[in-house]
């Protein structure tokens, strides 16, 4: 009986830690799926967008904490950090969109996806030079109390975490399917040759997206901040790949998708590094992985004309 | 102009030696080299080599020379700059040893450095010590180098023996990267140190993770449940503050230690108060430090203006060595190969050294035996002396 209940302490604790990195892979991931689902190339870009994200994150919670946080509350404080990143994140993926993309919308794709490569490696070193090699500390703007119910573990920023990207996703899911700027992006996805005749712009749409993803970036960067405090300029390229394989798992273009197997790789990392050592992790994590797309080449949600398209 | 004025002031010693040599009967001259980069990447560490050194010639100049056998003899200083570069530093090496004959030779600090020019000392048979350089190949095969610190696995034991001394746990659990070369020894070692202390089984859980990983989540939930009772990590500044965070959001309560791999000024501005009251072991600690010790820094700090850094406080060690070796030599005959000799000979023999980054005894290789410091971050978040720690 007691084996039993330890089991399931144990499991439930596994389970909170595979939610807070889910959530991760998640939210980054959507940023893939959806400029995928919009111009049918990958922005490889996506993992240094969440970087510099992070790091107006850090800009701005740091001056908002030494401005405000005599007098404003907390959870105010955040809410503005958060607000005002996405704001300036998303005017990064607009950069990116116009100055990297919108050149070479005609050249094969090829070039296309080395862009996004470029562009990242320009930000990890534009920041090297910036701001120096010294790592950053993400000031935490909740103070983090943790909490043990029945001998499992978890802190109020683990929770908010997991909530606030599940909100964020709401969201996302909600301006996609119920308002015109998500149905033109609808339209794009399902054909972007004939919906520019009908006069929706893809130089609007485009950016839009970018924009969209790179705000749901800064998110994540703010709370990867509050989980995993230490910056420093490659921080996006692992984290970028990971959501990368969440968007590919997830079926190319799939909002839903994308968010599911984000948690998924999330589950499957934490699990396999909690049963076996810990170099098999990743070979473990994505021979499975391997398998579900041998099955499913798709992905979970893939539509069906894709992969006639394009890549 | 330095390396000019450098060269003048030896060219002037040499016109000085050969002068008095001529006139009065024989005065015999010790000379000590002291390699060190004094230009390149870290001038900070030649810097302090440099002052750690003068306050060192002052004191024997304040004695009227070093007493050897009976007999005073003078002593001058030969400060080469190796520029942080391996090439440079064995020049350096072999002009002190060729043109200089100078008796012994203190330096260089990073084993960069200290490996190839280890090789020239041992060739001409010229005694060197590096005070810093931690690469077991510098000393290793050279009966002429030695080394004024311990090796980096030597914290294993060291830090194995603190814990059962001081808190008297007997189950540990490690955490540490296994894709890189220093966690990983310094794991293996800890873990071997500490099974023979408390019987196979007392390190309850093992745990690795790979180098760039942010998440621990996986392995500090075992090692949570394990039920060890206190965590070694030899990691990494910057990955400390996350470990330790996530451990105790994982109602980790125990005590969290690491090695020297910590001792970075950028650990506390990183993790802030969640470090406060952690252990570390290291080769020297300014704050709180005591004795000789604190001697030394006060009279670093009132010359320099500023604390001595390890690099300084070891190598002000290895000139006491240098000076104990000579005068344990007997005597000096003015001839340099028998001299060197003698000097090599009775650095090997020395035991129980008290220097002020601990007691040293040399081993066969050249590496001594030698206590650690381990350190508290106190709740200012400085590095304070906590004890000295044995293996």
């Amino acid at each position: 009986m007691e084996a039993l209940i330890e089991l399931v302490q144990f499991i439930l604790q596994n389970l909170i830690n595979a939610l807070q990195r889910g959530s991760f892979y998640a939210v980054i991931s959507i940023g893939y799926s959806m400029v995928y689902g919009v111009l049918m190339l990958f922005n490889f870009a996506h993992g240094d967008i969440f970087m510099v994200a992070t790091y107006i994150g850090f800009g701005i919670a740091t001056l908002f904490l030494a401005l405000f946080s005599g007098f404003l509350p907390g959870p105010l404080i955040f809410l503005a950090t958060i607000v005002i990143t996405m704001f300036l994140a998303s005017w990064i993926g607009v950069f990116v969109e116009v100055a990297g993309y919108r050149p070479l919308r005609s050249a094969p794709r090829a070039s296309a996806a080395i862009t996004g490569l470029m562009i990242g490696i320009i930000f990890e070193t534009g920041i090297l030079i910036l701001l120096g090699a010294k790592r950053l500390s993400f000031p935490p703007l909740m103070e983090s109390i943790a909490y043990n119910v029945g001998g499992v573990y978890f802190t109020n920023v683990k929770v908010m975490i997991i909530i606030i990207s599940l909100l964020l996703m709401l969201a996302l899911h909600t301006f996609i399917q119920k308002t015109k700027w998500g149905m033109a992006m609808r339209a794009m996805s399902y054909d972007f040759l004939a919906v520019p005749l009908m006069g929706v712009s893809i130089n609007v749409i485009a950016p839009l997206t970018f924009a969209v993803g790179a705000g749901l970036a800064a998110v994540a960067g703010i709370l990867y901040g509050q989980a995993y405090p230490i910056l420093d300029p490659y921080m996006g390229v692992i984290i970028g790949w990971k959501a990368f394989v969440a968007a590919i798992l997830g079926g190319r273009g799939s909002i839903k998708g994308a968010a599911l197997a984000g948690y998924l790789i999330g589950f499957i990392e934490i699990f396999v590094a909690t049963i076996f050592p810990s170099t098999l992790r990743d070979l473990i994590a994505y021979s499975i992985i391997l398998l579900i797309l041998t099955y499913r080449p798709r992905g979970f949600f893939g539509m069906e004309h894709s992969t006639k398209l394009r890549l | 102009m330095k390396k000019i004025a450098c060269l003048v002031i030896v060219a002037f010693a040499f016109g000085m030696m050969f002068s008095t040599s001529a006139f009065s009967a024989r005065e015999t001259i010790i000379k000590i080299g002291i390699n060190a980069p004094m230009t390149g990447d870290i001038p900070k560490v030649g810097e302090g080599s440099k002052y750690a050194a003068m306050l060192w010639l002052e004191d024997i100049e304040k004695a009227g020379g070093l007493e050897v056998g009976g007999k005073k003899y003078k002593v001058e200083l030969v400060i080469e700059d190796n520029e942080s570069k391996a090439e440079s530093a064995v020049k350096a090496n072999t002009k002190m040893i060729s043109q200089d004959d100078v008796l012994a030779i203190v330096g260089p600090q990073s084993s960069k450095q200290a490996i190839p020019a280890g090789e020239v000392a041992n060739k001409y048979k010229t005694v060197m010590i590096s005070p810093w350089s931690t690469n077991p190949s510098t000393t290793l095969d050279r009966p002429y180098v030695f080394r004024g610190c311990f090796l980096d696995p030597f914290q294993g034991p060291v830090v194995a023996n603190f814990i059962t001394d001081e808190f008297g746990f007997t189950k540990a659990a490690v955490l540490y990267d296994v894709a890189s070369d220093y966690p990983k020894g310094l794991a293996e070692v800890f873990k071997e140190a500490w099974e023979k202390k408390h019987g196979p089984g007392s390190i309850v859980a093992y745990q690795s993770f790979t180098t760039k990983d942010t998440d621990f989540s996986s392995q500090l939930t075992q090692i949570v449940k394990s039920g060890a009772q206190v965590l070694f990590t030899p990691q990494y500044y910057n990955e400390i503050p996350l470990i330790v965070r996530q451990a105790k959001d994982l109602g980790w309560k125990g005590p969290i230690v690491g090695s020297d791999s910590w001792g970075s000024a950028e650990l506390v501005d990183l993790c802030g108060e969640a470090c406060y009251g952690l252990f570390f072991s290291t080769h020297y600690a300014a704050a709180g430090a005591k004795g000789a010790t604190k001697a030394f820094i006060d009279r670093y700090n009132t010359a320099y203006g500023y604390v001595p850094d390890d690099v300084a406080a070891l190598t002000w060690d290895a000139l006491l060595l240098v000076q104990q070796a000579i005068q344990d030599a007997g005597k000096i005959t003015g001839k340099i190969e028998t001299d060197r000799t003698a000097v090599r000979d009775s650095l090997a023999k020395i035991k129980n050294f008290a220097g002020i980054t601990g007691n040293m005894t040399f081993t066969e290789e050249g590496d001594p035996i030698k206590c650690a410091v381990i350190v508290k971050i106190n709740d200012k978040g400085e590095f304070e002396f906590y004890k000295s720690s044995c293996p």
